[in-house]
């Protein structure tokens, strides 16, 4: 059993219970940072077949940007100020042991390039990963691209029309009439009797 | 490999309606609410000039965008219908939705995106496209279901058709990555040729596995029993207009999706999905048929008399031959047009804080407008297969092909269920014409005479068409390459 062989073993025994896991832990917080292990995770086992640029585009998009906005929605949905206080100590144990898996996993993949600089046959024509997809992604797969996007538009007004409330009585800005304001709005003068030196303060 | 300029061709009417919608977001944006109904009657424009681009289109088949499209006669034919369809939908929406105070641009919009995924989807000709077509078609339909965001059963009935929606899209996909796994490809042409020839590979189980997945995400979205369990909630707590609209044309593009999967793809696995799909018919004409006798509420019962519905529509692809799927074909493109008439009477009852969708609601119909009760008995006796209406036809054509192709118990299994199944149409039939009204006031009709109309030529379209089925009939043979 190779090295490889291995650490395919080891990342797919890691995803297949850290998903699992996303859906049996009661603790919402604890079931974010188990999905966060489950995308690192996977892209661990994207790096092994070679496939840097999604392995990489996974961590950045999900890991990064997506798993974060998670964490700050479920921490947001508990609205009691001294629980999320609490929080960092009660989650650090679990954020602990997910860093530690993932850094497990990192030292492998680093080993197993050092032991094997030739995992797979490379590409017969040199390109890179990212070169390749980039074609791909815009000859042979250009109509789901675009499909792609249209779906993406009707999210957008999916979201705009079911959460867009227009209330009474909310101030906002209006930017055409704020720059088409005329001096004469903007100052009023105002005749007032002046007052006498023992008045009123 | 490349994108070149013929694929533009093929592909006119589709990108014609998206510039299109663009276009009507853009109105939508700028005009009062008061003229909202540019917005509708812009919305049908767009719809009949996309028809008209259909039906000009008269270049030989073909496959275009490195073979993710394809441009054939069935895919023609699904796609004037899911058209023609939609105006009807959107014609009885009008009044439905202003009385709501929900006749907003979005209905339309949202409306407009599912017809464009479901005219990809029925022209896919790869994995990918299939499944980013039906996610335009349901994620436009999820935002729709929840178009009433106030009502409490709108959000359950979003919320439900949500969570299912994404799990049969889960495994769906996940039956898809299987097929790629065994095959190599997404092109359904080359996986028809890689698994023809699999027979008794190594690759034989996982692309059993695949197909087990797959054919179980189609029966989620067709609503075939045991995974019917969001359809009656949705359609129920959905606003009717949207009802009549995902019961309609999205069955149409689902017979599609399962065609070209089906057929296209796994063809060569015909033995073995042709015994699922019986399994999947046989228990959807029971429960469907079954639960449907003890619903009062009728947006209920229609649902699930869908499920008998799409039970007959299974059995005839599950036959596996030309034949079978032209009768299929036709059994879905009659079964939109029987349940837009079916949900638009409902919506021409209905008025301002009156929703028309208990059976009770229908009592002593006859008495007070004798022409929309005719129209009605029409929609239910052509549901229930009375000749010689249009339901009755299809479902003798569905039955005619499986007996050709031997499956004379499934065929039995089907008739006694259809019988069964005329219990409850009959009831609304004399719930109309025998019981008394419970006011004795004529019926107040919306003022809305495109409404009238529109709904006065569906339900006569299902008379005429069950008198001459022959030119639609010979149109679906001819597509399916039948004799």
């Amino acid at each position: 059993m190779s090295f490889e062989l291995i650490l395919f073993y080891l990342f797919a025994t890691v995803l297949t219970v850290a998903a699992l896991g996303v859906i049996t832990v009661k603790n919402s917080v604890h079931a974010a940072l188990l999905l966060v292990l489950t995308f690192f995770t996977a892209a661990a086992l994207w790096l092994l077949l070679q496939a840097e640029f999604l392995a990489i585009a996974l961590v950045l998009v999900y890991v990064g940007a997506v798993m974060v906005l998670f964490l700050f929605v479920v921490m947001m949905l508990d609205i009691k100020v001294e629980p999320l206080r609490e929080g960092f100590v009660r989650y650090l144990p679990i954020g602990a042991i997910v860093a530690v898996v993932m850094l497990v996993e990192m030292l492998g993949l680093i080993g197993l390039k050092t032991m094997s600089a030739q995992a797979l046959p490379a590409d017969p024509a040199g390109a890179s990963n990212t070169a390749w997809l980039g074609k791909a992604l815009f000859t042979q797969f250009l109509l789901p691209f675009e499909v792609a996007a249209v779906i993406l538009t009707v999210a957008l007004i999916a979201a705009v029309m079911l959460t867009l409330r227009r209330r009474v009585g909310v101030k906002s800005q209006d930017p055409a009439k704020q720059v088409a304001v005329k001096a004469s709005e903007r100052v009023r003068i105002v005749k007032m009797e002046s007052a006498s030196k023992g008045g009123t303060p | 490999m490349s994108f070149s300029i013929q694929d533009l061709q093929l592909i006119l009417p589709e990108a014609f309606l998206l510039f299109a919608i663009c276009a009507v977001i853009a109105v939508d944006l700028v005009i009062k609410p008061a003229q909202r109904d540019a917005t509708h009657w812009l919305s049908i424009g767009v719809v009949v000039a996309t028809l008209l681009l259909v039906i000009i289109d008269r270049s030989a088949d073909a496959r275009g965008f490195s073979g993710m499209f394809v441009h054939d006669a069935v895919a023609r034919l699904l796609k004037v219908f899911i058209l023609l369809v939609t105006i009807a939908v959107f014609v009885y929406a009008r009044t439905y939705l202003k009385d709501r105070k929900l006749f907003v641009g979005e209905f339309h919009m949202l409306v407009l995106f599912a017809v464009l995924g479901m005219m990809l989807l029925v022209s896919a000709g790869s994995l990918v496209m299939i499944y980013v077509g039906l996610e335009l078609l349901t994620l436009s339909s999820y935002a729709l279901v929840a178009l009433n965001r106030d009502s409490p059963l709108s959000s359950e009935a979003a919320m439900k058709y949500f969570v299912l929606g994404a799990l049969a899209s889960g495994i769906l996909l996940y039956g898809m990555s299987m097929i790629y796994g065994a095959t190599g490809t997404l092109d359904l042409q080359k996986i028809h040729a890689v698994a023809s020839l699999a027979a008794g590979s190594s690759h034989q189980t996982l692309l059993a596995f695949g197909l087990v997945f797959l054919v179980a995400g189609i029966g989620f979205k067709f609503g075939a029993a045991p995974f019917h369990m969001w359809l009656p909630d949705v359609y129920q707590g959905s606003p009717t207009a949207v009802t009549t609209f995902i019961g309609s044309a999205p069955k149409i593009a689902a017979f599609g999706m399962a065609w070209r999967l089906l057929d296209g793809a796994l063809g060569g696995l015909h033995p073995h999905w042709g015994e699922m799909l019986a399994v999947l018919a046989v228990l959807s004409l029971a429960i469907g048929n079954v639960v449907a006798i003890a619903q009062t509420n009728l947006k209920r019962m229609l649902a699930y008399s869908t499920i008998s519905h799409v039970g007959f529509l299974l059995l005839g692809l599950a036959n596996g031959t030309p034949s079978g799927y032209a009768a299929a074909m036709f059994y879905a493109i009659a079964y939109a047009i029987m349940s837009a008439a079916a949900f638009g009477s409902i919506q021409l009852l209905a008025r301002a804080g009156f929703e028309a969708e208990e059976i009770d609601d229908f009592k002593g119909l006859n008495q007070r407008n004798p022409w929309y009760a005719f129209v009605v008995l029409l929609v239910m006796a052509s549901l229930a297969g009375i000749p010689p209406l249009f339901g009755f036809f299809a479902k003798l054509l569905v039955l005619k092909a499986a007996l050709d192709a031997g499956m004379l118990w499934l065929a039995i299994v089907a008739i006694v269920f259809a019988i069964v199944g005329a219990f409850y149409y009959l009831r609304v039939i004399k719930v109309m014409y025998f019981d008394p009204p419970e006011t004795k006031d004529t019926l107040a009709l919306p003022q809305d005479i495109p409404l009238r109309w529109v709904l006065s030529i569906n339900g006569a379209a299902l008379l005429f068409l069950g008198l001459f089925f022959g030119p639609l009939l010979s149109w679906c043979y001819r597509a399916m390459g039948a004799g």
